[in-house]
């Protein structure tokens, strides 16, 4: 067998970049989905009532400490057979629930970063102008927690983009899936994994760059922000 | 459940690996010698810009196709896709931690005569290695969690004894893999509390 076939690096081409829209839509759809229910965390993290509190923190650290694949295969083999709640779950809702509520566990220590950082006085100062909680948050507290984490947040699009491909394993057909059945037929793993790799780099690389750039961008923007303050303070 | 060794072994077998992969690519990285550099560059970004699975199916498939050499085992395969691929996020705390080290200290330790080694060892890493600390714990756990990847050439760790349970009785399957996240769970405990207590570690002794 000769090592590197061009042929077959061009037959296989075509095929596995068919699935490049479902791996990217699932990407989103994951990265949607862990959007939010990062939010829920978040949420617990705040609330008053302790031993829930305690017990749901522990919760989302088993998700966290524990291998997302694994997980995926407790939703698709495991849960239809639980006796009460099981339900069959199709393969691409199930990799959009198991991968982004794995990585919500992640999302949300990223909101919990941006809103300690929003400043105590801007707590303190909302209280005092007797707003209520809802406006509290949605006019002060969250317009200065969210635009620092967007590049944190666009390296998690970027990683979930990269563990998407484990949703082959249970009958997802991203890319991967179609160049390992395309190995399969021809007994030709070399170009299709190749192939796979190299849409892998070619995607996520010019998209790094991107969020790193919008990360120098982001600082420089705050940073002037912090300066300013200070030099007016310096003027009054 | 006799996977937990094996789960283990590579554990291990890639923490060592993955670490000593970290140094020698961040060194590397900030080499004068130009060549080594953008090689190392390279092998960087190819490492972090592809997904941990298609690296692993990539060795354990393809490599053995394009150089006529097996890798040996799925045990080597696994291995070295972990390392290799956490290897090369490393290497990037590797080498922000160094350049992070005050200029200052450079120059001093250049005003004491000190050889570049010499400066390396007693002045910039003992300072760089305390900041790396934290973030190496939270990959002590990712690289857990990934060794859950190795089941899928063929390794017969904690999560393919369950398959294989599971594939006997499916009704267990629920059972089976929970018991499997326990499992995992319980040998991230550890690494958790160590993660914690490599945060204090960085932070003792330090103002601010």
């Amino acid at each position: 067998m000769s090592k590197w076939q061009w042929d077959t690096f061009f037959d296989a081409f075509p095929m596995v970049v068919q699935g490049l829209g479902i791996t990217i839509s699932l990407t989103f759809a994951c990265y949607l989905c862990a959007l939010i229910v990062g939010f829920v965390w978040t949420f617990i993290r705040r609330m008053k009532f302790k031993p829930l509190r305690w017990i749901l923190l522990w919760i989302m650290e088993f998700i966290r400490s524990t291998p997302p694949l694994v997980q995926l295969f407790f939703l698709y083999f495991g849960l239809p057979m639980v006796p009460v709640i099981g339900v069959a779950l199709d393969p691409f809702t199930c990799a959009i629930l198991g991968l982004g509520v794995h990585y919500s566990t992640y999302i949300g220590e990223v909101y919990r970063s941006g809103i300690d950082s929003v400043d105590k006085g801007q707590w303190e100062a909302s209280q005092a102008l007797n707003f209520s909680t809802g406006k509290k948050w949605t006019k002060i507290i969250l317009p200065q927690a969210i635009p620092p984490t967007i590049p944190m947040l666009g390296n998690y699009l970027i990683i979930m983009f990269k563990e998407v491909p484990l949703a082959s394993t249970v009958g997802v057909v991203g890319i991967l899936q179609l160049a390992n059945n395309y190995g399969a037929q021809h007994f030709r793993y070399l170009e299709p994994l190749t192939i796979v790799a190299i849409l892998f780099l070619v995607l996520s690389y010019p998209s790094a760059i991107l969020i790193k750039k919008l990360e120098v961008k982001m600082n420089r923007r705050f940073d002037k922000k912090a300066v300013l303050k200070e030099s007016k303070g310096a003027v009054s | 459940m006799k996977g937990v060794e094996i789960t283990l072994k590579v554990l291990f077998a890639s923490i060592l690996l993955g670490y000593s992969m970290a140094f020698i690519a961040g060194f590397c990285r900030l080499s004068n010698n130009i060549i080594l550099r953008s090689f190392t560059g390279f092998y960087v970004e190819v490492f972090r810009g592809t997904s941990l699975i298609v690296q692993l199916f990539w060795l354990y498939y393809a490599l053995p196709m394009l150089f006529g050499w097996d890798i040996g085992s799925n045990f080597w395969a696994g291995v070295l896709a972990i390392s290799l691929n956490y290897g090369a996020y490393m290497s990037e705390i590797v080498r922000g931690s160094i350049q992070s080290v005050a200029k200052g200290q450079y120059e001093a330790s250049t005003a004491l005569n000190m050889s570049r080694f010499q400066r390396m060892r007693l002045i910039i890493l003992p300072q760089a290695v305390r900041m790396m600390l934290p973030e190496f714990g939270n990959y002590l756990i990712l690289m857990l969690k990934s060794t859950s990847l190795v089941s899928l050439i063929g390794m017969a760790d904690i999560l393919y004894q369950g398959d294989l349970l599971k594939d006997a009785n499916l009704s267990l399957a629920p059972t089976v893999y929970f018991l499997v996240l326990v499992f995992y769970f319980i040998i991230a405990l550890p690494l958790i509390w160590l993660t914690k207590k490599m945060e204090g570690m960085s932070k003792k002794g330090v103002a601010s």
